[in-house]
C-alpha cells in the first residue's frame, strides 16, 4: 500500500476552525442562494454569515485561551499562535459589524452571493494572519482578496462599483505579483520558505534577499493602503458598496499590517537596520499623502479614504519602531481605529441610505441636529481618529508615539505630532458640516422616498462601534494585556 | 473621593442631559442644579481642606494602564484647589446666563458647558501628565462645539482658528509628555523628577503660552473671545486660560528648574511686551468685548510675569490675581452680554449714556471697572502689587514695565466705563433698554462680592496657596 508509506501531516482542527466556521457559513450562504426562497434569502443569508463571523470570533477566543505557546502546524505552513487569534478576534469581529451595516441595504440580486463573498473574504484574512510561510501568506493574500475585487464591483448597476473593482483588481493583482516576486526572490536566496526557517537560513547578505524583502513589504504595503502603494485606495474606497468599504478599510487593513510586522520581525530580524527604515519611509509618506489629499476631498467616503492611508501611516510607526511596545501599540491601535473606521462608514451609509446618492460634506450639512444619534457617533469616530481624549484613538497614538520613543526615532514623533495637527482640520470639516451649517433648505437634500425606515442593525452596528471607541479608552489596561501576550509569540 | 466627584459630577450632569428628552426648561434647570451642587461640593472639599500641609488632598488613584506606568491620580493642592473653586463659580453663572436667555438646542448647550466645567476640573486636579492631557484636551471638544454652533457671524473662522492654534500647542506637549514620561519612568506629576532638557521643556511652555496666551501666540485670542457668546468667553478667559497657570507651576516650574533659569529672561520679556501690548490694543478697541479681550491678554502676561519671576510673592500674586483676573472678566464679559441684550451691540460708537435712570447697570459696571484697573485696595491690586514685587527681584526692569501697565489698564478701562455709561446717549440705547433685571444681578453680584471679599482679605489666597514655598523643583513627596 503506497498511500500508507506517505506521512499525512496532523492537522489541529481547533486551529484551523475559525476560518472553517467562515467557509462553512460562505457555502450555506452560497446554498441559500439557490435554494432558499427569495423572500427570505437575505435574512438567511445574513443571519448564516453573521453567525459564521461570531463564531469564527469565539473559537479564536478558545485559540487564544489555548495557545500561549506558539505552535507551528502543517509542515510549519501555519502558525497557531495568540499574535494571530487576537487579530482574527478583531477581523471577526468588524465582520459582525459588516453584516449589520449590510442588512439595511435594499440589495435585490446577488444577496446569496454578497453574504458568502464576505464571510469568505473574512476566512481568507483569518486564513492569512496565521500564515507561516510564504506560500500561505500568499494564497490568504490572494483568497480574501479575490473575494473583495467581487464584492467591491458587485453593485453591477453603478460603474462606480464597476470601476472599484476593475481598478482594485489590476491595482491589487499587480501588488500580489510584487510579493509573489519578492518571496521569489527570497526563496532564491535562502532556500527556505518559512519565516522561521529564513530567520536562520545562510545567505542573508544576499542582495537577492534585501530586494526580496523589499517586494514583500511593497507587496503588503499595496493592501495596507499605505503610501505610495496607496492608489487604488480613494476610487475604491468610494466605489464599492459602503458596506464593503467599511469591512476594508477595518480589516484588510488590520490584517496587512499585523502580517507585515509578523513577517518582518520573524523572517528578517537580521535586516532589521533596512526594513526599520524603509517602513518609517513608507509610514511618512502615508502621513504626509493621506493628511494632504484629505484636506483637499469633498466626497466624505473619498475623505476617509486617505485619512486611512494616514492612519496606517502611524500604525506603520509602530511597525517601524521594531520593539515589543510598538508591537502592543499596533494591536491596540487597531482596536479603536477599526471600530471608528467601520462605525464612519456606517453612518454614510445612513446618509446614503436616505438620501439615495453620495454622501458629501455638503449633503452632511445640518444633519448632525435631525439625526442626533449618528451625528454624535460620527463625531466620536472623528475625534478617535484625530486623537482626541476619551476615545481609545488618544491612547492608540500615545503608544505608538512611545514605541516610536523607545526605538530612538524622535523625529518620527515630531513627524506624527503635525500629521495630527493636520489631520485635526479635515475631521473636524465632518463635525463642522454636520453642526455648523444650518440644516439645508435645498431640495435635493430632502429625504428619498419620505422619512427612512428605521435600520436597528445599523443603529446597533454604530453603537457598538462607539462603545468600542470610548470603551478603549477607558479599559487600556486589559486591552493592553491582550496585545502584549500576542506580542510574546514574535521574536523580539 | 471629593476630587473624583468634582471632576464627575458635571461630566455625569451633561451626559443625563444629553440622552433624557426633556423640554428646555427643564433641562436648563437641571444643568443650573448640577451647576450649583457643583459649587457646594467644592464648598464641602474647602471646608475640610487642610492649608498648611504640602501634601495632595481629597486625593484618589487608580491604575490606568501599568506598563508605561500611567494612573487615574487627582488631588488638590491649596493653589490648585482655588482655581478649580474660579471655574466652579465662573462655570456656574455662566449656566445660569445660558438658561436666563434661553439658548436654543438646550440639551447639547447646557451639556456641552458642565462637560466643559468637569474638563477644567480634572486639568487642576491631574497629578498624572497624561491625565491633564486628557483633560486639557478634552476642554477643547466642547469650546469648538459651543462657539461653533452659538457664536456670532465669523464663528468659523474663529473655532478653526482657535482649534489649530491650541492643537499645535497641545500635540507638541503630547510629544514631550512621551519623552519625559518614558525618561522618568513615571508619568505621575507627584514622583517624577526634574529634567534639563530644553526641547522637552519647550514643548509643555509653547503649548501654555498658547493657552494663556502669551506674546506671539495670541492669534486666536480676539476671534475666539469675540465670536463666542458671551458667557462661553467668560469662561474662556476667566477659567479655561488658567489651565496654563496650573500648567506652568505644577509642571513647568516644577520639573524643569535648568531650563526655566535658561528662558527665564525670554519668558519674561515676552510676557513684559505682552503685557503693554494687550493694554495698548485694548486702548484702541472699538467694542466691548475687545477691550476684555485683549485686558484679558495683558492680565495673563502679568500673572505669566509674577510665575517666572518664581518666588513666594511672585506666585502668591500669580494665584490671587488668576482668581480675581478670572472673576472680573468673567463679569466683565457677562456684562458684556447683558448689554447686548439691550442695544443689539457693544461697540462703543453706538453706545454711551447709559448710567442716565439704569443705576444698578451704572453701579455695578463702575465696581467691576474698578475692580479691573485694580484700584488700590482691591483684590487686584493685592495680586498686581505681588507679582511685580515678586518679579523686582528678577530685575527691576520687569516691574517698572508692569507698573507702567497699570496706568494702561486705568486708561483702558476709565475708556471702557465712560464708553458705555458717560457722554450722550448712543444710537443703540433706546429708553426701553432697561435696567438689570434682578436674575441678571444674581448673576453678577455674586461675583462681585467675592471679588470684595477678596479685597478685604486677600491673604485668604495668598498665604493658603503654597504652605512650603514656591513649587520650584520637583522633590519626592510623602505621601498622605
Amino acid at each position: 500500500m503506497i498511500a500508507a508509506s506517505i506521512a499525512t501531516p496532523i492537522v489541529d482542527w481547533l486551529a484551523l476552525s475559525p476560518a472553517l466556521a467562515l467557509l462553512a457559513a460562505a457555502a450555506l450562504c452560497l446554498l441559500g442562494a439557490v435554494l432558499v426562497p427569495v423572500s427570505v434569502r437575505r435574512a438567511f443569508s445574513a443571519a448564516v454569515a453573521g453567525t459564521g463571523f461570531a463564531a469564527a470570533g469565539i473559537l479564536a477566543a478558545v485559540v487564544f485561551g489555548r495557545s500561549p505557546e506558539q505552535q507551528l502546524l502543517i509542515a510549519e505552513s501555519l502558525t497557531r499562535d495568540r499574535l494571530a487569534a487576537l487579530t482574527q478576534i478583531l477581523v471577526a469581529g468588524f465582520g459582525v459589524l459588516a453584516v449589520l451595516i449590510s442588512w439595511g441595504d435594499r440589495r435585490r440580486d446577488h444577496v446569496g452571493e454578497y453574504y458568502a463573498l464576505l464571510a469568505a473574504a473574512g476566512g481568507g484574512m483569518i486564513f492569512f494572519v496565521s500564515a507561516g510561510n510564504l506560500l500561505t501568506l500568499f494564497l490568504g493574500l490572494e483568497w480574501f482578496s479575490i473575494a473583495l475585487y467581487i464584492l467591491v464591483a458587485l453593485d453591477t448597476h453603478r460603474n462606480a462599483s464597476l470601476e472599484a473593482g476593475l481598478k482594485y483588481l489590476i491595482v491589487g493583482s499587480f501588488g500580489s505579483a510584487v510579493l509573489l516576486f519578492g518571496s521569489a526572490l527570497t526563496y532564491g536566496a535562502t532556500g527556505e520558505l518559512g519565516f522561521n526557517a529564513i530567520r536562520e537560513a545562510t545567505g542573508a547578505d544576499d542582495p537577492l534577499f534585501v530586494a526580496g524583502m523589499a517586494m514583500i513589504i511593497a507587496g503588503l504595503a499595496f493592501k495596507a493602503s499605505a503610501a505610495p502603494f496607496h492608489m487604488w485606495t480613494p476610487d475604491v474606497y468610494e466605489g464599492a458598496p459602503t458596506p464593503v468599504t467599511a469591512f476594508m478599510s477595518a480589516a484588510t487593513k488590520a490584517v496587512a499590517l499585523v502580517v507585515t510586522l509578523r513577517v518582518l520581525v520573524t523572517a528578517f530580524p537580521e535586516q532589521a537596520e533596512i526594513w526599520s527604515i524603509a517602513v518609517a519611509v513608507i509610514a511618512v509618506a502615508s502621513l504626509v499623502v493621506g493628511n494632504l489629499a484629505a484636506l483637499a476631498q469633498t466626497n466624505v467616503k473619498r475623505l476617509l479614504a486617505y485619512s486611512s492611508v494616514s492612519q496606517a501611516g502611524f500604525m506603520l510607526i509602530a511597525i517601524a519602531a521594531d520593539n515589543d511596545l510598538g508591537g502592543k501599540a499596533l494591536l491596540y491601535y487597531l482596536i479603536p481605529y477599526g471600530a471608528a473606521s467601520a462605525g464612519a462608514f456606517a453612518v454614510v451609509a445612513a446618509r446614503e441610505r436616505e438620501l439615495g446618492r453620495e454622501v458629501t460634506l455638503a449633503t452632511l450639512e445640518g444633519w448632525g441636529w435631525e439625526r442626533p444619534f449618528y451625528g454624535a457617533a460620527m463625531w466620536v469616530f472623528m475625534l478617535a481618529f484625530a486623537g482626541f481624549p476619551l476615545t481609545g484613538g488618544m491612547i492608540g497614538k500615545f503608544y505608538v508615539f512611545s514605541a516610536a520613543y523607545e526605538a530612538g526615532w524622535w523625529w518620527l514623533i515630531v513627524i506624527g505630532v503635525v500629521a495630527t495637527a493636520v489631520s485635526v482640520y479635515y475631521y473636524l470639516a465632518v463635525v463642522r458640516s454636520l453642526y455648523m451649517r444650518p440644516a439645508s433648505a435645498r431640495a435635493d437634500l430632502v429625504v428619498a422616498g419620505g422619512s427612512p425606515a428605521p435600520d436597528p442593525a445599523l443603529e446597533l452596528a454604530i453603537g457598538a462601534a462607539v462603545v468600542v471607541t470610548v470603551g478603549s479608552f477607558f479599559f487600556v489596561q486589559p486591552l493592553i494585556d491582550l496585545a502584549g501576550k500576542a506580542v510574546l509569540s514574535l521574536p523580539f | 473621593m471629593l476630587t473624583s466627584l468634582l471632576i464627575v459630577l458635571p461630566l455625569l450632569g451633561a451626559l443625563v442631559i444629553w440622552v433624557s428628552p426633556l423640554p428646555r426648561e427643564a433641562t436648563a434647570a437641571l444643568a443650573l442644579l448640577v451647576a450649583v451642587a457643583e459649587v457646594a461640593l467644592w464648598i464641602v472639599t474647602l471646608v475640610g481642606f487642610d492649608f498648611t500641609t504640602p501634601v495632595l488632598q481629597d486625593s484618589a488613584q487608580r491604575e490606568w494602564f501599568g506598563d508605561l506606568g500611567v494612573t487615574y491620580h487627582v488631588g488638590f493642592y491649596g493653589f490648585s484647589l482655588w482655581l478649580a473653586g474660579l471655574t466652579v463659580l465662573v462655570g456656574a453663572a455662566a449656566i445660569g446666563f445660558g438658561a436666563w436667555v434661553g439658548r436654543d438646542r438646550a440639551r447639547a448647550y447646557f451639556g456641552l458647558v458642565l462637560f466643559l466645567i468637569g474638563a477644567v476640573v480634572g486639568v487642576f486636579a491631574s497629578q498624572d501628565l497624561l491625565l491633564f492631557y486628557v483633560f486639557f484636551e478634552a476642554m477643547l471638544i466642547p469650546i469648538y462645539v459651543l462657539v461653533g454652533v452659538w457664536g456670532g457671524p465669523n464663528r468659523s473662522s474663529a473655532t478653526i482658528t482657535f482649534v489649530i492654534y491650541t492643537m499645535a500647542g497641545s500635540l507638541l506637549m503630547l510629544a514631550s509628555i512621551v519623552v519625559f514620561g518614558l525618561k522618568q519612568g513615571t508619568f505621575s506629576l507627584i514622583d517624577a523628577g526634574t529634567s534639563s532638557n530644553d526641547w522637552v521643556f519647550l514643548g509643555f511652555l509653547i503649548a501654555f503660552a498658547v493657552k494663556a496666551p502669551l506674546l506671539p501666540f495670541h492669534g486666536w485670542l480676539r476671534t475666539a473671545y469675540t465670536e463666542a457668546p458671551p458667557e462661553i468667553a467668560a469662561l474662556l478667559s476667566g477659567v479655561v486660560s488658567k489651565a496654563a497657570v496650573y500648567g506652568l507651576i505644577w509642571i513647568v516650574l516644577r520639573h524643569f528648574p535648568i531650563p526655566v533659569d535658561h528662558w527665564r529672561t525670554v519668558v519674561l520679556v515676552l510676557a513684559a511686551v505682552g503685557l503693554v501690548y494687550g493694554s495698548l490694543l485694548a486702548f484702541r478697541q472699538p467694542d466691548v468685548r475687545g477691550v476684555i479681550a485683549y485686558s484679558s491678554m495683558g492680565q495673563m502676561s502679568l500673572i505669566v510675569l509674577g510665575i517666572f519671576a518664581a518666588n513666594d510673592l511672585g506666585l502668591d500674586g500669580a494665584i490671587l490675581h488668576s482668581v480675581s483676573h478670572g472673576l472680573v472678566s468673567a463679569a466683565m464679559f457677562l456684562l458684556a452680554a447683558m448689554l447686548i441684550e439691550r442695544t443689539g451691540t457693544d461697540r462703543f460708537a453706538d453706545l454711551g449714556g447709559m448710567a442716565r435712570g439704569r443705576p444698578a447697570l451704572a453701579t455695578i459696571v463702575m465696581v467691576v471697572g474698578m475692580l479691573t484697573l485694580a484700584v488700590p485696595g482691591s483684590a487686584n491690586f493685592a495680586g498686581e502689587f505681588a507679582i511685580l514685587a515678586g518679579v523686582f527681584a528678577q530685575g527691576w526692569g520687569y516691574a517698572a514695565v508692569g507698573a507702567a501697565a497699570i496706568v494702561l489698564a486705568a486708561m483702558y478701562t476709565l475708556r471702557l466705563i465712560s464708553g458705555i455709561l458717560h457722554r450722550t446717549r448712543g444710537d443703540a440705547v433706546r429708553a426701553e433698554s432697561l435696567d438689570l433685571r434682578f436674575v441678571e444681578l444674581a448673576l453678577v453680584v455674586p461675583l462681585v462680592a467675592i471679588l470684595l471679599a477678596l479685597s478685604v482679605w486677600p491673604s485668604a489666597i495668598t498665604e493658603r496657596s503654597f504652605p512650603i514655598g514656591p513649587p520650584t523643583s520637583a522633590t519626592p513627596e510623602t505621601a498622605e
